[in-house]
């Protein structure tokens, strides 16, 4: 188990709980917490709260024979779901989201690359590979963007970012991640914006590569 | 009222956290919750006795819970009706160790709603350490349903409009950032409880390897 030092804000472990975080955030928080046993606690916590807001709920009247359907479907077989295991490096939310095959990496130059893993309104994730020593352009950001390390580590402006360790970044975070020496580095990104970048070549190629 | 015969559970050697011999899943004088004594008569012995209160105890709170986040009458049942299903069928992930009954059927009735209105699986984390050699323990399962009747005690204390914004935060009605200054509930020791059983998982397991 990784020594984790940077985690997921306690609001945003409520906001997974209740499920009102954008599928690509609920993607990070979700690998986290496959490596962080103080996430899971806080995320139980928020369980324990929404379980005693559920006691307490005022009941409502169910339609007549609702429970007698239910009762006859008890031995009904149900709709195996798929159950995607980590796998290598890879946690459960990653594997879910790259459908149990392994990455399809895209070159985006200076060794640096990517695989999509999720497109939609509430934002993109994406795997990003990194060279050691490598350094992602100097970018900010018009959203929010969460970071997780799987592989190697990185370092930044604001501290060391090891195996299970998530960066966060907003409109405030201007920083230049660096690859550290080892093994390549390997995040899960998420963002709810478009990233900026500072370098104009990077800008250019940004709708081509969609970082 | 159901009793849970604990002397052969199907595919378990023990019952972790009760007495294999007893029928009551009693310690230092105090018992379980009803929520638990039904959730695990239908892990263990798939009793439909069981499964039938909890449903009347249950089902009809769920639905009043589902609506209070906006959907219809319609919607709700068909969520509740997801939800009792799923409860039945994934039973054997329920672990009172880890999460109170009413903890675990809250995650599960968020995810199933969201699944079933957004169309998309929800990612769900890995489970930290399974733990075949771990001893019985039920003192774990009182203290995290102490701490989660605190919890209930503190919600039914509340004024009725912070009751109401933490139950919009709670069904996911709020944004992050509004929950984050806004919930001021008791967490802390629930957290500590968790967290206290998750650490004795870690020590059993490193015993093991």
């Amino acid at each position: 188990m990784p020594a984790i030092t940077h985690h997921i804000p306690d609001a945003m472990i409520a906001a997974y709980a209740a499920g009102s975080l954008p599928h690509a955030f609920a993607m990070v928080v979700a690998s986290h917490l496959s490596y962080c046993r103080d996430c899971q606690a806080a995320l139980g916590a928020h369980q324990s709260a929404g379980g005693a807001l559920l006691e307490t709920a005022q009941s409502e009247e169910l339609s007549p024979g609702m429970k007698a359907s239910v009762m006859a479907m008890l031995d009904e077989p149900a709709m195996p779901e798929p159950v995607y295991d980590a796998r290598g490096i890879y946690p459960g939310p990653v594997m879910q989201a790259l459908k149990g095959g392994a990455p399809r990496w895209r070159t985006l130059g200076m060794g640096v690359k990517q695989n999509i893993l999720y497109e939609g309104d509430g934002g993109s994730a994406r795997l990003l590979y990194i060279p050691a020593g490598q350094a992602v352009p100097d970018h900010s950001h018009n959203g929010l963007e969460l970071t997780l390390v799987l592989q190697g580590s990185f370092s930044d402006e604001t501290g060391r970012f090891g195996v299970g360790d998530v960066e966060i970044g907003d409109e405030d975070l201007e920083h230049t991640p660096v690859a550290d020496a080892g093994d390549p580095c390997i995040c899960l990104a998420a963002t709810d914006a478009p990233l900026r970048f500072n370098a104009l070549m990077p800008r250019l190629l940004q709708p081509l590569f969609r970082i | 009222m159901v009793t849970v015969n604990l002397d052969s559970p199907p595919g378990r050697e023990t019952l972790r956290g009760i007495s294999p011999r007893g029928t009551a899943a009693v310690s230092n004088g105090k018992a379980f919750s009803q929520l638990t004594i039904w959730m695990l008569a239908v892990r263990d012995q798939r009793d439909r006795a069981a499964f039938s209160a909890l449903f009347d105890h249950l089902a009809p709170r769920l639905k009043g819970f589902v609506i209070r986040s906006g959907a219809s009458s319609a919607l709700a049942e068909e969520i509740v009706q997801d939800v009792m299903l799923t409860i039945w069928r994934k039973a054997s992930q329920f672990d009172p160790h880890r999460a109170q009954a009413s903890a675990w059927i809250y995650q599960i009735a968020r995810n199933r709603h969201i699944d079933i209105v957004r169309k998309e699986h929800r990612p769900v984390p890995d489970e930290l350490g399974e733990d075949p050699g771990l001893e019985p323990d039920a003192s774990q399962i009182l203290g995290l349903e102490q701490e989660a009747e605190q919890l209930k005690l503190a919600i039914q204390q509340l004024q009725p409009d912070q009751k109401e914004m933490i139950e919009k935060a709670y069904l996911g009605e709020l944004t992050h950032q509004e929950i984050s200054s806004r919930t001021g509930l008791p967490l802390g020791t629930v957290k500590s409880r968790i967290r206290l059983g998750l650490g004795r998982l870690r020590k059993e397991l490193k015993g093991l390897r």
